[in-house]
């Protein structure tokens, strides 16, 4: 990680990921009021993560990071995902 | 005199040369006198329940006092004493020492662990006396319980929140330091094993503590303003803060095991006069015993109302855990093969060890087991295993690393024959105290009672009368210790014939550990 690298992002960039969030966030309240039943918590995730991920991918700069950091990033987010699958094999099928 | 980092005079005079230094060895004996400290408190409210327990009925306290007892004890001895434990003792002072490293990556962070542990050490001690009286939820605070008790319990969890904080970057500092900061030749095979598990525990620190934080928060927020995360009336799970606090909380319990594990394998080598039997598998199986550790701790909850899908892949997920610690008692034991062993006191401790941990290791998995995990849920078998496997497992081997490296740290050897009568009082005592609380659960006995039925009390007597002897072996023990600063023989630099690279330095070390960093050329139990 250098902080001499200066990344020139376009505005139009994150004109588009700006957007992108807005309607991710509009696709989440408008997912809630449909019931899906079990998968309503899923979709919520999904929706969720494809967000947090943007944001980091663009606004934080992981697109410009080497390959080792990107690598631990999925570490925590691993544990994490199969840490809330585990749970869901109780909530899904209670 | 030989300069050490006692003696050698730093920015700040008196108490602020601890409290305000940032030299790992410092900080690691500022965490073991607080600890010690805690341990004793925890260990009286301990011998106060066993001897309200002596009879039938109400012998010396109210119920609600007693209540608030257990409380106390699980909070003081799980978050004060037995996490922070063996990492932020021994491993602060030795994890540098042993990889040949000046200090730790982030000197001023390890400072501040140890800043937030005392902080919240201290507010979760206010929680007793403030606002509603001492929580009296268990150790575990689950709601809907802890919501509604008028107790303290806000305060408590914030203590233990701070605590938690501590933890992660503990676990953060010793992960960089292993990564970074190893003497040149130390290649990832050629480190100590105490390494090597202090290294898994530093991934479950950081990866699991934070969940607890989160749960805690919710916990927080839910007592404040009722937002119904665990209220079934408003959409919530009161399951949900089972599942987040033993995502946390199972994993701990690896925190605390793993660093014990750890020492084990650094005392065998030495006191059987070999290298250690399989090294990798014992290196790797302290990950995979990280890794399995996320996996399980819906076992926690095999009555709560799980799924039965949940609780059979959870019963399968415990059972696999055993495996890697099976691993690891099998490798100690053939480490001993055609050893030539001393009897010295940290080996009596570690045999000790080994014993007990196995016992409490296979009671494990007959709780494991779905049928009779559902007869002895919340009976006395599950107080009496987790006391196996962490008080006959962590502490005994806590204290087997505390004698191995007591002449290092304090530069004076501990006095032989008082320290083998306490092991022994330590062992008998042990085993009178909690062997038969097996029985009691077996028989029915519920854990956290007040008052029981009179056919339980002879067994409780006995149990009750374990806890004077192991209360006087480990206060043996102490005094033993505590005097050996003072009038202990002079230890020499490596009075065990130990291989490692604390042991190539002198007893106590230097402020920068090393006169010159070593280079290492061969595996740490190199023995002719």
């Amino acid at each position: 990680m250098n902080e001499q690298d200066n990344h020139i992002v376009t505005t139009k960039t994150f004109a588009a990921v700006w957007i992108a969030l807005l309607m991710l966030t509009a696709i989440t309240v408008s997912v809630a009021k449909m019931h899906l039943g079990a998968f309503s918590a899923f979709t919520a995730i999904a929706i969720a993560s494809a967000k947090a991920g943007l944001v980091l991918w663009y606004f934080m700069h992981l697109k410009y990071e080497k390959r080792l950091l990107k690598f631990l990033l999925l570490v925590p987010i691993l544990t994490l995902a199969v840490i809330i699958g585990l749970t869901f094999v109780d909530v899904w099928y209670r | 005199m030989e300069t050490n980092f006692y003696n050698t005079p730093g920015k700040h005079k008196g108490i602020l040369a601890w409290v305000l230094s940032t030299d790992h060895k410092r900080i690691g004996l500022l965490y073991l006198s607080c600890m010690t400290a805690f341990f004793l408190t925890g260990m009286t409210l301990g011998l106060l329940m066993r001897l309200e327990l002596i009879a039938p009925g109400r012998t010396l306290m109210a119920a609600s006092t007693y209540n608030a007892l257990f409380t106390l004890h699980g909070v003081i001895m799980i978050f004060l004493f037995i996490i922070p434990g063996i990492p932020a003792a021994l491993g602060n002072f030795m994890l540098p020492l042993q990889i040949g490293a000046q200090d730790v990556s982030f000197p001023r962070l390890n400072l501040m662990s140890w800043w937030f542990y005392i902080i919240g050490a201290a507010v979760a001690i206010t929680s007793l006396f403030t606002g509603g009286g001492a929580p009296d939820t268990g150790w575990t605070f689950y709601v809907p319980y802890s919501i509604r008790t008028g107790t303290n319990v806000s305060l408590a969890v914030f203590g233990v929140f701070l605590m938690g904080i501590s933890s992660t970057l503990t676990g953060l500092n010793f992960v960089t330091t292993i990564h970074r900061l190893r003497a040149p030749g130390m290649s990832w095979f050629r480190m100590p094993l105490f390494v090597w598990s202090i290294y898994a525990t530093g991934w479950v620190q950081l990866l699991a503590t934070p969940v607890i934080a989160i749960t805690l928060l919710m916990l927080m927020a839910e007592r404040f303003f009722g937002i119904g995360f665990f209220d079934p009336a408003k959409g919530g799970d009161p399951i949900l803060f089972e599942h987040l606090f033993w995502i946390y909380s199972h994993p701990a319990v690896y925190i605390m095991i793993l660093p014990a594990m750890g020492a084990v394998s650094e005392i065998i080598p030495v006191f059987a006069r070999r290298t250690i039997f399989g090294y990798k598998a014992i290196a790797f199986s302290s990950l995979g015993i990280a890794l399995f550790g996320y996996l399980v701790w819906g076992h926690h909850m095999f009555t709560s109302g799980m799924s039965d899908e949940a609780r059979m892949i959870f019963s399968l997920l415990t059972f696999l855990v055993a495996v890697p610690s099976g691993i690891k008692v099998f490798n100690w034991v053939a480490s001993l093969y055609k050893g030539s062993i001393r009897l010295d006191t940290p080996f009596l401790y570690i045999m000790a060890f080994i014993f007990l941990f196995s016992i409490g290791g296979l009671t494990g998995l007959v709780q494991g087991a779905l049928a009779t995990n559902v007869h002895v849920h919340g009976t006395y078998f599950i107080v009496a295993h987790f006391h196996y496997v962490m008080f006959g497992g962590t502490v005994f081997a806590f204290i087997a690393a505390l004698h191995y490296w007591f002449p290092k740290m304090s530069g004076r050897m501990y006095h032989e024959g008082r320290a083998r009568i306490a092991a022994l009082a330590l062992f008998i005592g042990f085993n009178t105290l909690y062997f038969p609380m097996f029985v009691l659960g077996w028989q029915g006995m519920p854990r956290r009672y007040y008052d029981y039925l009179p056919h339980y009390q002879p067994l409780h007597v006995v149990s009750t009368v374990g806890s004077w002897i192991l209360a006087t072996g480990i206060l043996l023990m102490l005094y033993n210790l505590f005097r050996s600063l003072r009038t202990g023989e002079k230890a020499g630099d490596n009075p065990w014939g130990g291989t490692t690279l604390e042991w190539k330095t002198s007893s106590p070390p230097p402020v920068e550990n090393f006169e010159k960093i070593p280079e290492v050329t061969t595996g740490p139990y190199h023995y002719q």
